[in-house]
């Protein structure tokens, strides 16, 4: 059966402001799960808190919507458990870089195959505007008192050395674009990350959709706005690593990429690695069969309900008699 | 008992005690006390040898095996009259107040001591002492025995032979009780079963050591240690591998946790045993290390979501980060297990050392209203079962369950009969796999009667549900509707009324003693061990007591506890904690008054010696009705 993007469609209303970069996140996450060929219950997407937050509940796959900035370490639980799952985590810049950057950064070390796609809009919405860590220093967004006084985090580069294998950027209004950077992430073997670039039309009165568009930069011949964003791959960037040798110059060009914001900012792919092994792999090195039988799928009782576990390995050790 | 500067192996001293005692078909009851430190301050261990089952520390030491000068100042005072004291004869001429690791507030101490007793600061004016009131000193050539011992292996550097000081110590200790050197022997080589000959070199010491005590000091002691035949099968075990061993029988698959003490060894423990023997063919536990209890407490969720048994194991700081994501599995039900080592407290507290005063916490933990179940484990053997028991209630009543155990069992370990799982039954609850689902129809927290509703595990067919920590309707879509809100607070809430009914008395409380009689103790935890040997030190004088052991703190047994304790007059409440947490409890949830407390918080458990003193001055009538125990070092 091949699934169309309305089969993953939930009936619960989208409580987003109109003009969320939000609704664009989700039609792109549903384009890209009907095109990968998956159906709903192999997935799940795990959600921390904030506009983000509610997302799962209007994408029929399972849906855990958890704490302000967990979601990677409950995905992380997920996964280990079922790694048959795809696992998905969503969430906005606040939850990922503010107060769940201890696992940001850390989720980097074990690059589990997860996909997480923070949503970028440098503002915390939901609780109606203060600056997030990705608002630039010195700016005053519509709700701040005064201009922002913190510098902002640099979320491509962070992940770059954290250790996620697979490092993009993309834009919620180029649906398209995200949908097939999902796609690349999903089918990535390791931990992916997807910096999604979006405006907050309510608070966030500067990276607006027009400036992203470059409204206010006409090209004085045509007439026409210049675009802030270009594709990393229409210029010929190869983001891949292709054996090992190359990874500390592939990762020193995408930071050099990530330095890249103002009028001219990239989006696509800066990073791919699939050369290093992902946690499962380095699970099943130690446990050889946890693929076949994780443990989530183990038995743990027969038919009778008692305990599969012998214990007399344990137990032999401690014997005095 | 045995003491020297952390890190100098009293831990594999203890351990070969404890093995060698119970090669010889006795029963063993060892505590570890140490400093919150790698090197050098002072720690060590007691232990307690009987022909009978030991549940608890006594005050008394009969011999006390010192390493370096400070375990003597340390302990002197706890040798009875007729003990030994087997001491480095090197360290005699130390200055006691010179001793660097002596903290000022204990130097003040050992003032006073001196200036009761008379004494001048040299050890040996201690050991004098000693030796008026009858206790034998033996001064052992520790640098001679080992370099003869570096001679016969060969090697030059006394430096790398040093280090088993701990297995002379032993020696000595042994060969003064006479004790069969091959049951010892035996010892040594299984604390060194991966070391062969680190093994072959500590087996040389310890012939060394039991030549030169049979040699130098005819007389012994006039205790002697002799061995019998054990028929039954027996274990010596400590209450962190108690634990992990209890994860495995109740079929945990995921543990994660952060680095704390005393919470640690239990995970590592279960790290080095990740490949498991099963009877459905390959199993395996993976334990994850996280980056700190925050992923520790929702990376275990999370797996518990996906359909595996799923723990994590932590202390009091570590609990207290996890309670956000503790409110949460509320929330969204889910079968969590957390086992919470508690230790002194508040903040960092006493890292090291013992406590029992997170009751509260363990029970009030976590924002709004939501059911749990707290469990707590009276001795090591208790915290098997428990361990195990502690997911079937997860999984069955669909809720967080935490395992609220401390220190003092952490780090004890006694002898017991090998644990027997015959009974034990493996319990899930109601789970349904996609092939009874009707696509789009499931409801993940469908309104039932008893509250708990069917479910699904993450990734089955037709089985698409959500889960969120907002309030949610039945789909676990957010609602914030008044009328939704109502009837998922009462399904939530009534799988409290649920376990009232369904899980049995027997593994909620126990009871021991007199049924009829006037004098009540409750209590919870560690000190279980110490008021039974107490009680039976007491009903031999002829006094009567009752000891109701609540195991299940949350949801109490209430009618019970008020029916027990109806017609009491004295009720004792022993626990080791300032206010009497328990007490505040019964009295919120059962109408219980207490009237006597026996309370402790040194940060070392409560010993038979101590609580025996304090039950006795309440049943003489001569007992404040608050009295504080101070014992140990």
């Amino acid at each position: 059966m091949v699934l169309k993007l309305t089969d993953f469609k939930t009936d619960v209303f989208a409580d987003w402001c109109p003009g969320c970069g939000d609704f664009g996140i989700m039609t792109a996450l549903q384009m890209a799960l009907a095109e990968l060929g998956l159906e709903p219950y192999q997935v799940v997407m795990v959600s921390g808190i904030g506009c983000s937050g509610k997302e799962p509940h209007n994408i029929k796959v399972y849906g855990v919507h958890t704490l302000h900035g967990r979601a990677l370490p409950f995905a992380t639980g997920i996964k280990l458990a079922n790694p048959e799952l795809v696992v998905l985590a969503i969430g906005g810049d606040g939850d990922g870089l503010g107060i769940g950057a201890g696992h940001f950064v850390n989720t980097g070390r074990r690059n589990l195959d997860i996909t997480y796609i923070m949503h970028n809009n440098g503002v915390y919405g939901l609780t109606k505007g203060q600056a997030s860590p990705t608002l630039k220093l010195g700016l005053k967004t519509k709700a701040l008192p005064k201009p922002n006084i913190n510098e902002a985090v640099n979320p491509i580069a962070l992940a770059l050395v954290a250790g996620y294998t697979f490092v993009a950027r993309s834009y919620a209004y180029d649906v398209k674009h995200l949908r097939d950077i999902i796609k690349r992430a999903v089918q990535h073997k390791g931990l992916a990350f997807i910096d999604a670039l979006q405006p907050c039309p309510t608070y966030n009165d500067i990276n607006t959709k027009e400036w992203y568009a470059g409204e206010d930069r006409k090209d004085p011949k045509t007439g026409k706005p210049q675009s802030r964003l270009y594709k990393l791959e229409e210029t010929g960037y190869d983001p891949v690593v292709h054996s090992p040798a190359e990874e500390f110059q592939k990762k020193i060009a995408a930071m050099d990429k990530a330095r890249e914001w103002g009028d001219r900012i990239p989006i696509g792919t800066f990073y791919k690695n699939e050369l290093q092994p992902t946690f499962v792999d380095r699970i099943t090195n130690r446990i050889p069969f946890y693929r076949d039988n994780p443990p989530a799928k183990q038995r743990i009782s027969d038919e009778n309900d008692d305990s599969t576990a012998d214990l007399a390995e344990f137990f032999d050790d401690l014997r005095t008699s | 008992m045995a003491g020297g500067p952390q890190g100098a192996g009293v831990d594999s001293a203890a351990n070969i005690f404890g093995r060698a005692c119970g090669y010889g078909g006795l029963y063993v009851f060892g505590r570890r006390e140490y400093h919150s430190n790698i090197k050098g301050l002072h720690s060590y261990f007691h232990l307690r040898v009987s022909q009978k089952e030991v549940l608890a520390n006594v005050n008394d030491v009969d011999l006390l095996a010192a390493f370096d000068a400070e375990t003597v100042v340390r302990h002197i005072g706890e040798v009875v009259s007729g003990g030994g004291i087997i001491v480095d004869r090197e360290q005699i001429g130390t200055r006691v107040l010179g001793i660097p690791t002596l903290p000022p507030e204990f130097k003040d101490e050992v003032r006073k001591y001196m200036s009761q007793k008379g004494l001048d600061e040299n050890l040996s004016d201690f050991l004098d002492d000693a030796k008026k009131a009858g206790i034998s000193v033996f001064e052992i050539p520790y640098m001679d025995l080992l370099k003869t011992i570096a001679t016969k292996l060969g090697i030059e550097q006394i430096s790398k032979v040093t280090r088993m000081i701990n297995v002379l110590t032993t020696g000595v200790s042994f060969a003064l009780l006479d004790y069969d050197r091959g049951l010892v022997e035996k010892a040594v080589i299984a604390v060194f079963s991966d070391k062969p000959k680190v093994a072959e070199m500590n087996i040389m010491a310890l012939r060394e050591a039991y030549d030169y005590t049979q040699r130098t000091f005819k007389e012994g002691l006039p205790y002697k240690l002799a061995s019998l035949d054990a028929k039954e099968q027996r274990i010596f075990v400590s209450g962190n591998q108690a634990v992990a061993i209890g994860k495995i029988l109740g079929g945990c698959r995921v543990q994660t946790y952060y680095p704390i003490t005393p919470a640690a060894d239990e995970s590592e423990y279960l790290e080095a045993h990740e490949v498991l023997k099963t009877r459905s063919g390959d199993g395996g536990i993976i334990v994850i290390q996280t980056e700190d209890e925050i992923a520790a407490v929702n990376s275990a969720s999370g797996a518990a979501l996906a359909g595996a048994r799923a723990a994590t194991s932590t202390s009091g700081p570590g609990f207290s980060l996890m309670v956000e994501g503790l409110s949460w599995a509320g929330n969204c039900e889910v079968p969590l297990v957390i086992t919470y080592y508690q230790r002194g407290a508040p903040a960092t507290g006493l890292p090291t050392r013992h406590g029992q005063a997170d009751l509260r916490f363990a029970v009030h933990a976590g924002h709004g209203e939501f059911p749990r179940i707290v469990l707590c484990s009276g001795d090591i053997r208790e915290c098997f079962y428990d361990a195990a028991r502690a997911f079937n209630y997860a999984e069955r009543f669909q809720l967080p369950v935490i395992h609220l155990i401390d220190k003092a069992m952490a780090n004890c370990s006694q002898t017991y009969p090998l644990f027997d799982t015959g009974h034990f039954k493996i319990q899930r609850g109601e789970i349904l796999d996609g092939a009874k689902l009707e696509e789009g129809a499931y409801k993940r927290f469908s309104f039932t009667e008893t509250g708990v509703s069917p479910r699904v595990f993450l990734g089955t067919r037709n089985g698409v549900h959500w889960y969120t920590g907002d309030e949610h309707n039945e789909f676990g879509h957010i609602s914030e509707e008044p009328f939704n809100r109502i009837k998922m607070v009462e399904k939530r809430m009534r799988k409290l009324e649920l376990i009232d009914k369904e899980i049995p008395l027997e593994e909620k409380v126990n009871f021991f003693g007199d049924k009829d009689s006037e004098n009540m103790i409750v209590s919870w935890g560690s000190p279980k061990g110490a008021i039974l040997e107490a009680m039976e030190m007491l009903r031999a004088e002829g006094f009567s007591l009752g000891f109701m052991q609540l195991r299940m703190l949350h949801p109490l047994p209430k009618e019970y506890v008020a029916n027990t304790l109806k017609t009491a007059r004295k009720v004792i409440d022993v626990e080791g904690n300032y206010l009497g947490q328990l007490g505040g409890m019964l009295k919120e949830e059962a109408g219980v008054q207490v009237n006597f407390y026996v309370l402790k918080y040194t940060g070392r458990p409560i010993t038979t010696t101590e609580v025996y003193a304090a039950l006795k001055n309440i049943l003489s009538g001569q007992a404040p009705e608050r009295q504080v125990l101070t014992y140990g070092s």
